[in-house]
């Protein structure tokens, strides 16, 4: 195997409130490799977008990440400055948000917003950078870039702002590129806009993607691998076809079957997963989905499990896997 | 009409509803514009049924949704319900009618008042439709509560208390307090956590049934628009441009626009995401303050001709059940 692109090690990361300390990430271990497609699926409060906010740097007050470790091409980004993290955002690593409106400056023009990024980060003439942002805008489909660069992003609508936005995050030719629900925000149609020219900037710039998204749907169009998180914690890793048609979490597995499949004909009642998901200011001693899940048994609310390695690509956390396995192995 | 063999008894009859909202412009704001928020929208909705009504943001689904129980005075058309046109009714002798028709709106942080307590939000609607008081009106609130799956010790709690599908629960709840027979849902699960979206649609499912309630199911999620509703209506730019059976509209989609809207959908499957074959539209929805002329979806429609930006299409029967506004469709019709 290649060495991987960005390694994540026993990450943690928490937001010290009034409250009491809110565990959103709880020790996260993950990779991706270059020109990978990773996508990170989950619910609100599972910890997904906390987890690409930490690896950027971008955590803001009280939030703070307490322990592991963060290697992007043999650095661990967690031991930079702030300082130095400023030369690899946008830079090597670049961003991209759900709300393209609030993300982009208003009193700026959008060309002045990827001139700035350019300037920042590369050594060229202004004339230069802007040629080149004419160029971004038009390599991202909007039409008539030389007209549009002027603009203010209130003249551009939702797709078009979020092309921009992408325009911005790709400027420097960044390895990973980091989507934060980057289609929430569109319409369906816009929305396959986007993500077609996401995974076409892909191939053609070969920059790793991560893709963090609550949709199953958006995951399984674009990405190659996916990571199921829950409660701060990866429940799941595996393959598209992994996690899709071999789910072995049983949250995944609830999750996959309480959305609609619009390609099927019958109507199938759906299943919901029962209950809500767990508070992080004081997170279940077990597994986080114990209390939601139909095959709870005693060791789940005492001890998180560990991962049981399916296959080479896949693996999950859960009792009934170690169960299995010690059943199998007795045999 | 309904895949469940029902005789299709019609409870509501929109014919032609226009709603447009006047805007003012110009430095002192003495030139007016309108918004032609929905425009010449004709459906029926028979009693028991479902009725889905998709789009994209500014198609004029809320729109259509909010003029029918009269939250927006119609331009023109009617809003025949069960005989009586409520579009030219008075404040006052609407007040019957709001008992009958009821709504659950999408945000449900924003949708419940913060300082009253979850049983006053529910019980509200009763006294104002003098149907319960006193010990009456608790008893009944416990029971809605629990209906919606929370508990009666929730009554003397506030809205930030509960999270996403607990508030969506009390505005369920809160509809169902005048016993209605008809309930606009709009976007009633875009707002929540994919797990729990199927407790909510599950649950409406479950009462619909209980209750013989009938649906207008205002969605721009189309998996689960097809999941809940027997007839959907798909709609652009003000205009309702398809409306069939919901099997029928997924599988011979015929109107250009829901055919892209059908294709855009991510499916959670690896392999038919790969093979399904994307119609990607060009470009950004118009605006609504000066559509195209003609058909308002031509100047993203892959097969528009001359005639399109002349004429409107008007909507026709073009298979049993299934109508299209589109001039493409001129050859099916005649047959």
């Amino acid at each position: 195997m290649n060495k991987p692109l960005l390694e994540v090690k026993n990450m943690k990361t928490s937001f010290y409130t009034h409250v009491g300390e809110v565990q959103a990430v709880r020790g996260v271990d993950f990779h991706i490799q270059p020109g990978e497609a990773l996508g990170i699926v989950g619910e609100s409060g599972s910890g997904k977008s906390v987890t690409a906010m930490s690896i950027m740097g971008l955590l803001q007050y009280p939030g703070r990440v307490k322990e592991g470790e963060v290697f992007f091409k043999d650095e661990n980004l967690l031991k930079k400055s702030q300082r130095e993290m400023m030369s690899v955002r946008g830079n090597q690593i670049a961003m991209i948000f759900q709300d393209p409106m609030t993300s982009l400056n208003p009193v700026y023009t959008v060309g002045n917003q990827i001139v700035e990024a350019i300037v920042r980060h590369q050594k060229t003439s202004k004339k230069e950078a802007r040629e080149k942002a004419v160029e971004m805008l038009r390599l991202v489909g909007i039409p008539s870039p030389e007209r549009r660069i002027d603009n203010y992003p209130h003249e551009f609508s939702g797709g078009m702002r979020q092309r921009a936005m992408i325009a911005i995050a790709l400027s420097c030719e960044p390895s990973l590129l980091i989507a934060d629900e980057p289609t929430t925000a569109l319409d369906v149609t816009i929305q396959a806009q986007i993500l077609e020219l996401i995974k076409e900037l892909r191939e053609k710039l070969d920059t790793s993607v991560i893709l963090i998204t609550h949709d199953l749907g958006v995951v399984a169009d674009v990405c190659s691998r996916v990571i199921v998180m829950y409660g701060g914690l990866i429940m799941e890793e595996g393959e598209g076809g992994d996690i899709f048609y071999r789910p072995s979490h049983p949250y995944t597995v609830g999750l996959l079957k309480s959305v609609p499949r619009m390609d099927k004909a019958e109507k199938q009642r759906l299943i919901p997963i029962p209950g809500t998901p767990p508070d992080l200011v004081k997170p279940p001693k077990g597994c986080p989905f114990a209390a939601r899940c139909p095959h709870t048994m005693k060791i789940c609310l005492e001890e998180m499990p560990a991962y049981t390695q399916i296959s080479k690509t896949h693996r999950a956390a859960c009792w009934l896997l170690d169960k299995e396995k010690s059943e199998r192995g007795g045999e | 009409m309904t895949e469940k063999n029902k005789t299709f008894e019609p409870l509501i009859e929109v014919r032609n509803l226009t709603k447009y909202f006047e805007i003012n412009r110009g430095i002192l704001g003495r030139h007016k514009d309108y918004v032609q928020a929905v425009d010449g929208v004709t459906f029926t909705i028979g009693k028991g049924e479902t009725l889905g009504l998709v789009g994209e943001s500014g198609c004029g689904k809320s729109t259509t949704g909010r003029t029918l129980i009269r939250l927006y005075k119609p331009t023109r058309g009617e809003i025949i319900y069960n005989g009586v046109d409520l579009g030219s009714l008075s404040q006052k002798e609407l007040v019957p009618y709001r008992k009958k028709i009821q709504m659950i709106f999408q945000d449900p942080y924003a949708s419940l008042n913060s300082r009253m307590t979850v049983g006053d939000i529910i019980g509200e609607s009763m006294e104002i439709h003098h149907l319960a008081r006193g010990q009456e009106r608790q008893k009944k609130i416990y029971e809605l509560l629990e209906r919606v799956g929370l508990s009666k010790d929730h009554a003397s709690r506030y809205p930030h208390e509960f999270s996403g599908g607990q508030r969506q629960r009390i505005g369920i709840a809160r509809a169902l307090a005048v016993d209605p027979e008809f309930i606009i849902c709009d976007e009633p699960i875009s707002a929540l956590d994919v797990s729990i979206q199927a407790q909510v649609v599950n649950m409406l499912e479950d009462l619909q049934k209980e209750l013989g309630l009938t649906y207008l199911f205002i969605a721009h999620d189309l998996s689960m628009v097809k999941h809940i509703s027997d007839r959907i209506g798909v709609m652009y730019l003000g205009k309702l441009v398809e409306i069939a059976n919901r099997n029928e509209l997924y599988d011979d989609p015929l109107h250009p626009y829901t055919q892209a809207l059908l294709s855009a959908i991510p499916i959670p499957d690896p392999e038919v995401s790969r093979q399904s074959r994307r119609i990607i539209l060009e470009g950004d929805v118009p605006s609504p303050i000066n559509p195209p002329s003609g058909c308002r979806f031509r100047t993203r429609c892959a097969y528009a001709m001359e005639r399109c930006a002349l004429e409107e299409p008007e909507i026709r029967e073009v298979k049993p059940g299934h109508f299209v506004a589109c001039h493409l469709m001129e050859d099916k019709i005649a047959d």
